[in-house]
């Protein structure tokens, strides 16, 4: 690990000042640490400068006006899955958070690091490896290399790496506005946008500027996310990345017509993916697992499998169709 | 907050004060060591074990502010100011604590190595344990929520036997004392 | 079945569970040692070619490093420690394959040891590596003997023949993945050489006596002079049965600093320098008559190597010893590629060749419309199918018996795919287990204290068995005292020379020279006594020695996701007497459960071009967690047997594995209608 200086800031303007003034050529916001350290002991991340945000006061889980959550970006992983009104309004979101990592790095990591947590495919994490969003230009080591477990939507020739957060994945379904103080003051980034897709820059993850610090997640009142679930499917029972997930909201009338419906994939993208075709396809209609088939492939058709995880099409069709099927109740 | 970088030392060199076990300890520390190494490379407390030093694993799980987390990930300047019960403090004086006495009647361990995150993990679980969040205690419960502890020899049933034996007494003690309010 | 706790089943707790549930015992790299300088080592990045330069400028300019050591300017080793190319570390500047050790960083504090690592910068030469092991690959040969010194091929009759007659025909290519041990304890070693040139380690080892040994000829040291202690051994499952390069590379380093040096490897680094199980791609073919009777046997294996080292796994001796049948053939074929030297894994031959054999076994009773118990009974053996020699035990019948009565096998509709719960379909699986229970000479003293105690002394060690435990019931016993006045010292090579703990033949091995030793105390009345057990052991009545086992698994698997998860096993073994049934149960189902892994999980992938192994660490290589391990049960029966030696025992550290990943692999059959021929049985298997 390269030497690094440690700040701590009293306040998020602060942090925004300490980062963009430190001149320090590679300077990173550290939340809980939990991906942070991890990639520095790698070599993949090595910053002059630490900037402590873990302490500025972004700790809070409030209510907002309308029944909508605003979770302060300092919040841990474990603090929010058990949030009651998470839990009652969201319950995907708590799920998603709970079938994240262990329950000790859950209580260390940060919401806002969650979010901005790094891919693990193996070829960025592993400097002896070609990587372009690591290393630009080196190239895909992936590409030809193993790929079972990379994506099959929206990537590009040079990166096919996926977005390894569960949280993401409920909060891009419920349509959360991340919070970022920056530079320019704060501005609201809406779910899915937060994520880039990798196209020919895969070193940018995301659509923040250098600078930019996530302070809060803002969950909109969503009715339909009341009726929601996460579903994770991984190679071990617990403790493991998706293979593939699916956070899906479900409202119906009382006849049965579906009002809202929202859903979002993991493990499938190089960002949260928000099926909003299938979502399309079931608006205003009923809901039968005929129709939910007829939704599920209809966004599947956009994807493009690799030669090792053709499988993951019919893993996420199945797993939208049942987790709708359950969440109307009916059988799949 | 502000830091008190010691003079004359890099500024990659740090003063902190944490509290281990119950005992204080102010040190100047290299911001780049991991609260794993402070305690095992620094002040000769082996008891947290490093297994694989990326958190995956759990052998390092001490108890960080009364809760459980891996000691591996934590850097130990952006800690200051905390209070971390490793396996060497879970003990009062010659008396174990009841997981400590539960992992060696159940047989819970071959090796050991992976045991002292076990059983600090196991005591975190047990004071998370929220009946309106986690339902009732079960065994399926315990395997989930211990699951960031990697045991390679196999001693998971003896582990789950182990937990649910403390647990259960705990939360028997709990509903006694909740009757009796 | 009713949940078994082991706190219900008598016997001694773990004499040094105390030690361990409190933090206090310490492990190797755990030593408290005044002036000790850490290092950390530096892997190659190619996986072939040479190594055309170092600038470790950056690396020494660090603050806090002390020294880099590379070929260039490392001590050297004994002229003949060619004969060991894992542990001739820093001697050359050629690349056998990717993660192989190139150079050590040793520094005041492991922050700087490891930032002088990534300073490290290495120019290579680099060649195209072959990576892949295949069954047509044009390198393939017949080593002379395979591990443990078992012949590359046998067979009797004419099995082609019989083949083409048989009513009844199975020929199934299976493939087992690369495949690690992975202890939690990654291993580790502190080097301190006295100013008379004594050389001590703390080393994580399962035989500190014979790691001495190996040491002492590496390094060109006389063996009087390198001592091992390893009190403590945070597992090992095979991978530290021999000296692995961490104990050279501290012992060079300290040697060139003048100071203690202590070094624990990376579990990235586990991946390619402590050994791990072949791939293997295995054909069988069985051939049998209407009925189920065997007619023909043919099981061959396909395997690999390092370009350095040649290790070829025993794979097909177990079909050499399970069923009967008039033609057999069993081979080996090796391959040296561009890959990290494989070893030993926990049942190293038995674990992998038994998946295969008794998944075709399971298709065979498909095939015969048998019960595949029944099947298995049918094919049952008078003799050693290999030697003809008469089995000094052999209660595999009476495991699947009493198995089946325990898993409730009887109720079983044998039609796959048939059973459906909720999202899940359902099923059962079957298969059995065998290891040899072997011996080998050992020694140790005892001694009668005046106070009434007992001091044992003997070079064992105990890496999570249970050793400490097990030795001090067996010498209480051979005493006829209470074991609270028997002390076992263990984990040192300054100890009675003694077998290391491998091939389950720890506890045969140092019971055996225990018992004899304490008998002789008893005899002399009192003092010490020193004893060793070569002559027994070469006395030993030439007999076939195994232990076997039934393990039965339930599995489920989501038809949506194809995920199969372990809702129940069972194994029953007949493994002679049973020491410490407390321990002996933990040992077997810890074998299980990575048979669980083996199973459903565990694969190391190398990446096709560059030969990295690219999922190098826990997150990537999954081993079992909690949550996998629903209701793992371990019982056996009893089994008398006086010809092993003077307990009566088998070994059990490695039988627990062989047959899990086939009865879950049949299971998942029962369940889907799917045969799985590859391991891991991953969701993208069934999908």
């Amino acid at each position: 690990m390269k030497p690094f200086r440690f700040e701590r800031p009293e306040n998020a303007e602060g942090a925004v000042a300490t980062l963009t003034a430190s001149g320090a050529e590679h300077a990173r916001y550290l939340g809980g640490g939990t991906n942070l350290v991890d990639l520095m002991r790698l070599g993949v991340e090595t910053p002059d400068l630490l900037v402590d945000v873990a302490r500025l006061g972004h700790d809070a889980v409030r209510e907002t006006d309308g029944g909508g959550l605003r979770v302060g970006a300092a919040v841990r992983n474990s603090d929010l899955a058990r949030d009651p009104l998470l839990r009652t309004r969201y319950p995907m979101v708590s799920q998603a958070l709970l079938s994240g990592a262990s329950p000790q790095l859950r209580n260390l990591a940060t919401i806002g690091g969650n979010l901005l947590q790094r891919t693990r495919c193996a070829y960025f994490t592993d400097t002896s490896l070609d990587c372009n969003k690591r290393d630009p230009g080196s190239g895909c080591g992936a590409l030809d290399g193993e790929h079972r477990n990379h994506a099959i939507l929206g990537h590009s020739a040079a990166c096919i790496a996926t977005h390894p957060s569960d949280l993401a994945v409920a909060l891009t379904a419920v349509g959360a506005e991340v919070l970022v103080e920056g530079a320019a003051g704060e501005r609201h980034i809406p779910m899915p946008g937060l994520h880039r897709l990798p196209g020919d820059a895969p070193e940018r993850d995301t659509v923040l500027d250098p600078g930019d610090l996530i302070v809060a997640i803002q969950l909109p009142p969503l009715e339909a996310a009341r009726r929601s679930s996460y579903r994770k499917v991984r190679d071990r029972a617990s403790f493991s990345f998706a293979v593939v997930s699916v956070a899906a909201a479900l409202q119906c009338d009382e006849d049965g017509t579906i009002r809202d419906v929202r859903i979002a994939l993991g493990g499938v993208a190089h960002a949260p993916w928000r099926a909003e075709r299938a979502e399309e396809e079931l608006r205003g209609g009923p809901a039968t697992a005929e129709r939910f088939a007829a939704a599920a492939a209809a966004e599947l058709d956009q994807a493009r499998p690799l030669e090792q995880n053709a499988f993951k099409v019919p893993l996420a069709r199945n797993l939208i169709v049942t987790v709708l099927a359950d969440l109307a109740g009916v059988a799949a | 907050m502000a830091l008190h970088h010691r003079e004359a030392a890099p500024v990659t060199q740090v003063e902190i004060d944490l509290t281990i076990n119950g005992e204080n300890h102010q040190l100047v520390v290299d911001t780049r060591i991991s609260l794993l190494d402070l305690l095992r490379e620094r002040l000769g407390l082996t008891g947290a074990k490093k297994g694989c030093d990326h958190g995956q694993c759990g052998a390092c799980t001490v108890l960080l502010d009364g809760r459980r987390a891996n000691a591996c990930l934590a850097l130990a300047v952006a800690h200051d100011g905390s209070e971390v019960t490793t396996i060497e403090g879970l003990a009062t004086g010659d008396q174990l604590h009841p997981l400590q006495e539960a992992f060696i009647e159940h047989d819970a361990f071959q090796c050991g190595y992976c045991t002292p995150g076990q059983i600090c993990s196991a005591a975190g679980f047990i004071d998370e344990l929220d009946e309106a969040v986690d339902g009732p205690l079960s065994d399926d419960l315990i395997r989930e929520r211990m699951s960031g502890n990697i045991c390679r020899c196999g001693a998971y049933p003896n582990i789950v036997s182990a937990i649910r034996e403390v647990a259960s007494a705990r939360s028997g003690a709990a509903e006694r004392v909740g009757g009796a309010a | 079945m009713t949940p078994v706790s082991a706190a219900t089943i008598d016997g001694l707790r773990r004499i040094e569970g105390r030690d361990k549930v409190t933090g206090a015992a310490r492990y190797a790299y755990e030593q408290q040692i005044e002036g000790v300088a850490t290092a950390v080592a530096v892997t190659s990045t190619i996986a072939k070619g040479r190594i055309h330069g170092f600038d470790a400028g950056e690396t020494l300019a660090h603050p806090r490093v002390l020294e880099v050591l590379t070929y260039e300017n490392a001590p050297r080793v004994a002229e003949d420690a060619d004969s060991e190319p894992e542990l001739a570390v820093l001697q050359t500047s050629a690349v056998a394959y990717h993660g192989q050790v190139v150079a050590l960083v040793i520094a005041e504090t492991l922050e700087a040891a490891r930032e002088g690592a990534r300073l490290l910068a290495v120019e290579y030469r680099e060649q195209t590596p072959d990576v892949e092991l295949s069954d047509s690959h044009p390198g393939l040969y017949k080593p002379d003997k395979v591990n443990a010194g078992f012949p590359t091929d046998e067979g009797t009759g004419d099995p082609d023949r019989a083949l083409e007659k048989a009513d009844l025909v199975v020929d199934a290519v299976y493939s087992t993945p690369n495949d690690h041990n992975q202890p939690m304890e990654p291993h580790a070693t502190v080097a301190t050489w006295s100013d008379d040139g004594h050389l001590t380690l703390y080393d994580s080892t399962q035989g500190a006596p014979m790691a001495a040994n190996s040491v002492s000829k590496i390094l060109g040291v006389d063996s009087g002079r390198v001592r091992i202690i390893s009190h403590h051994v945070g597992g090992g499952f095979g991978s530290k049965g021999t000296p692995r390069p961490n104990v050279i590379l501290a012992a060079l380093a300290a040697q060139a600093l003048g100071r203690p040096v202590k070094l624990a490897l990376t579990r990235q680094q586990l991946f390619t320098m402590v050994g791990y199980r072949t791939p293997t791609i295995q054909r069988v073919r069985l051939g049998a008559n209407a009925d189920g009777t065997l007619t023909a046997l043919v099981h061959e294996a396909f395997e690999q190597s390092s370009t350095i080292k040649e290790f070829a796994e025993q794979t097909t001796t177990c079909s050499r010893v399970m069923y009967a049948s008039p033609n057999r053939r069993t081979a080996h074929r090796l391959v040296r590629l561009d890959v990290p030297t494989p070893s030993w894994k926990r049942a190293p031959g038995e674990a992998p060749g038994m998946f295969a054999l008794e998944s075709a076994i399971d298709e065979l009773a498909v095939a015969a419309g048998m019960d595949p118990i029944a099947l298995r009974i049918a094919n049952e053996p008078d003799v050693e199918p290999e030697t003809g020699r008469r089995f000094s035990s052999r209660n595999l019948v009476a495991c699947l018996r009493e198995g089946a009565r325990q898993f409730g096998w009887d109720e079983r509709d044998p039609t796959p795919g048939v059973r459906r719960e909720g999202r899940f379909l359902v099923g059962s699986g079957v298969a059995a287990s065998t290891y040899p229970a072997r011996r080998q000479p050992s020694s140790a003293t005892a001694r009668a204290n005046d106070d009434g105690t007992y001091l044992v002394r003997i070079g064992a060690a105990d890496i999570g068995t249970g050793a400490r435990t097990a030795l001090t019931r067996i010498a209480a016993t051979a005493l006829d005292v209470d074991p609270s006045r028997v002390v076992v010292e263990i984990g040192d090579s300054a100890l009675p020379f003694a077998m290391l703990a491998g091939g389950s033949m720890g506890t045969a091995s140092w019971g055996s020279a225990v018992v004899k030793a304490c008998r002789a105390l008893v005899e002399q009345g009192g003092g010490e006594v020193e004893v060793d057990t070569k002559e027994e052991v070469a006395a030993d009545a030439d007999l076939a020695k195994h232990g076997f086992g039934a393990q039965f698994a339930q599995v489920r698997v989501d038809i949506d996701s194809g995920e199969t998860r372990v809702d129940r096993m069972l194994g029953v073994f007949a493994v002679g007497k049973v020491i410490e049934p407390r321990l002996a149960r933990s040992q077997l189902i810890g074998g299980m459960v990575m048979g669980l892994g083996m199973a459903l999980m565990e694969e190391a992938i190398l990446d096709p071009r560059t030969g990295a192994t690219v999922n190098h660490d826990f997150a990537g290589y999954h081993v079992p967690v909690n949550a996998d391990v629903t209701d793992v049960e371990a019982t056996w029966i009893e089994e008398e047997d006086a010809e092993l030696n003077p307990m009566g025992s088998k070994g059990i550290g490695e039988i627990g594995i062989t047959g899990a990943p086939a009865a879950i692999a049949n299971a998942v059959f029962h369940a889907t209608g799917r045969r799985v021929r590859d391991l891991p049985i991953r969701l993208d298997r069934l999908l």
